[in-house]
């Protein structure tokens, strides 16, 4: 009798969750993010670790890589705004509205997702270069996009969009219109709707949104060389100047900018889980 | 006094009201009842100024506010869900209306403070201002719907089947304690259920709608003891639809004659219940055979065949149950205290 209660006994202590196996399914995530993830920024770090103090020295204080560096984290940021932005203005269209080719426009957000970066680049270029479409209307006005930081800004954005807009949408598409209702029979206007009511309760999915774009702006390389010019401490990016110095061989150079690089990323990244879990705490520890 | 005049809402092929009318007095208490598709939450809606009517008019103490929308109407509504705001907390929620306002009639804080304060102790929540809605139940949450509602003093309170998505027990205390509040306060309000029991015990005039119309307006007794329709019959409470050939004023099923019908012609007659009397055989009245017996609490519910095979379900007393000894295939003799007959369509 005791030998047969004992295993219905340990499983309702142990399984609150429906899904058994959390310890192979524990183990396999730690090996396998230690594979994919850990061993090669650990091997990024060793190598970094090697870097005297005066080597560091000179390489932070070299105004080359520090405007490189300001552009790919201040230009990511600036195009993740952006996208924040429009890419919530698309989603909210997507779902809120039907109308006829919706399916066609919700497939071309992906397409930033699926072109080759070098591809989209040129497009780019193309475009915007002082004798392209948009770049031929853009000149008289004395906006110059192309081989200047706007462009660099201008690729980024259109590399960050889906990640917003794929973020967002579901979230949206959750949110019940009696949300709007009952604001609106409580005497909210439309702008109160949105800023009181709407915004907070996709706020978590904008700001994943808004990080991934920002990964993505932070780390992308082949879209923007193309349109950027890559003008030394003008227009040019910190994973460029990676690749330059790795060919000049002067690999403790290229290390440092990369460790430096991963160090802010990851800082950003841990900053906004932190603005998530603080957002959650304040609602109750739920929702 | 609140005017419905001659409402009508399509959706798409979809007849939601046709021409309602109605007018609810100042202080009243109306629950619109009816299946679901009856066009009574459309109504409500119409009423919030959530839709607008494709045709007719709204009334608000005389003024017309057809085309007023929902944030101009200052009419207070609770979804049937609720409606909540996750990310505030409970205080929040209910200052919502006052904090959005604009203008001279906007609060200072502390006069909101103070109200949120006294609408959370008159729902009976004191100590969960802070609180989230995930971390109430669902009674808890429904009474924070309402205060944010109130709080903005409505001058029409609209509820979509508030109890509709609560347990039996929580929605029997919920609906008395709302109908407290409602003679506290003396606010008017309008609730939408699919409950009888729920409009006859709670409201002071039931609308009962079905397609898209009105069936009947009146008192909870006025709707229950007579009927309009035969659909109003059927949907209020147990009824025995039975069919009748009906001549000269009177109603002929099987044995029994029924007052009632002013043409001839084939008709429907319904019976309550309760107004199956069973009796001792007797020569005079006609018989029927017993066919189940069922004890319900102090209820006994017994279903008699008439010798033309037609079936009757009756109600009675357990007083009245041990006295005729009742069992299965007895024969006794019954008698229609009331029954009222509609000619043509047996709906």
């Amino acid at each position: 009798m005791a030998s047969a209660t004992l295993p219905l006994l340990r499983r309702n202590r142990v399984a609150s969750s429906v899904i058994p196996g959390f310890g192979p399914t524990l183990g396999f995530t730690l090996f396998y993010l230690s594979l994919i993830v850990l061993l090669p920024l650990a091997a990024l770090l060793l190598k970094a670790a090697g870097t005297t103090f005066e080597q560091w020295g000179r390489i932070l204080g070299d105004p080359r890589i520090l405007s490189a560096l300001w552009l790919s984290f201040g230009g990511a940021f600036a195009a993740a705004l952006i996208n924040a932005v429009f890419g919530l203005l698309v989603a909210w269209v997507l779902v809120r509205y039907p109308f006829p080719g919706r399916r066609i426009v919700d497939a071309m957000v992906d397409l930033p997702f699926a072109l080759p970066t070098a591809v989209a680049g040129i497009a780019l270029t193309a475009l915007y270069a002082p004798n392209g479409w948009l770049g031929k209307l853009l000149t008289p006005l004395g906006i110059t996009v192309a081989f200047t930081p706007l462009g660099v800004v201008v690729a980024m954005v259109f590399i960050g969009l889906p990640f917003v807009v794929r973020t967002v949408e579901p979230v949206l598409q959750d949110i019940d219109l009696e949300l709007e209702e009952a604001a609106a029979s409580l005497g909210a206007d439309r702008l109160q709707t949105f800023f009181r009511v709407i915004l907070p309760a996709i706020a978590p999915s904008l700001l994943t949104g808004f990080s991934l774009a920002l990964a993505r702006a932070v780390g992308e390389y082949g879209s923007v060389i193309f349109i950027a010019g890559n003008l030394p401490g003008i227009s040019e990016i910190a994973p460029l100047l990676i690749i330059t110095k790795l060919e000049q061989y002067d690999y403790v150079g290229a290390t440092a900018i990369a460790a430096v690089m991963l160090t802010i990323s990851f800082a950003l990244l841990l900053a906004v889980n932190l603005l998530q879990k603080w957002r959650r705490a304040r609602m109750g520890g739920r929702g | 006094m609140i005017e419905v005049d001659a409402v009508s809402k399509h959706f798409g092929d979809f007849m939601a009201l046709d021409r309602v009318s109605l007018s609810i007095g100042q202080g009243k208490l109306v629950a619109l009842l009816g299946p679901s598709g009856s066009g009574k939450t459309t109504l409500l809606r119409i009423l919030a100024g959530l839709e607008q009517p494709d045709l007719g008019r709204i009334r608000l103490g005389g003024v017309d506010a057809t085309g007023l929308g929902a944030r101009d109407r200052r009419i207070g509504f609770v979804f049937q869900h609720y409606a909540l705001f996750r990310h505030m907390n409970i205080a929040a929620n209910i200052a919502f209306g006052l904090k959005v306002r604009k203008g001279p009639q906007r609060l200072n804080s502390a006069m909101i403070d103070e109200k949120v304060n006294t609408l959370l102790d008159l729902v009976q929540l004191g100590g969960l201002a802070g609180r989230y809605p995930s971390q109430l139940s669902g009674g808890q949450r429904q009474r924070v719907a309402l205060a944010r509602a109130l709080a903005v003093e409505p001058r029409l309170l609209l509820l979509d089947e508030p109890f509709g998505a609560l347990d039996a027990q929580v929605r029997k205390d919920l609906r008395r304690w709302l109908r407290r509040l409602h003679d506290e306060m003396g606010l008017t309000g309008v609730f939408v259920t699919h409950d009888q029991e729920e409009a006859l015990e709670v409201a002071d005039e039931v609308v009962v709608m079905n397609k898209g119309r009105i069936e009947q307006i009146g008192t909870p007794s006025e709707i229950y003891d007579s009927p309009a329709t035969p659909f109003v019959y059927r949907f209020l409470g147990n009824v025995n639809a039975v069919a009748c050939n009906v001549s000269g004023g009177n109603a002929r099923i099987e044995g029994l004659h029924v007052a009632g019908g002013t043409v001839d012609g084939r008709g429907t007659a319904f019976i309550r219940p309760h107004d199956v009397e069973l009796l001792e055989l007797s020569p005079d009245l006609p018989q029927a055979t017993v066919r189940l017996v069922t004890v319900l609490g102090p209820l006994v519910r017994a279903e008699v065949v008439l010798p033309d095979g037609t079936a009757l379900e009756s109600e009675l007393t357990r007083d009245q149950k041990d006295r005729l000894d009742l069992r299965r295939g007895q024969e006794v003799s019954i008698f229609l205290r009331k029954a009222k007959v509609f000619v043509g369509d047996g709906a």
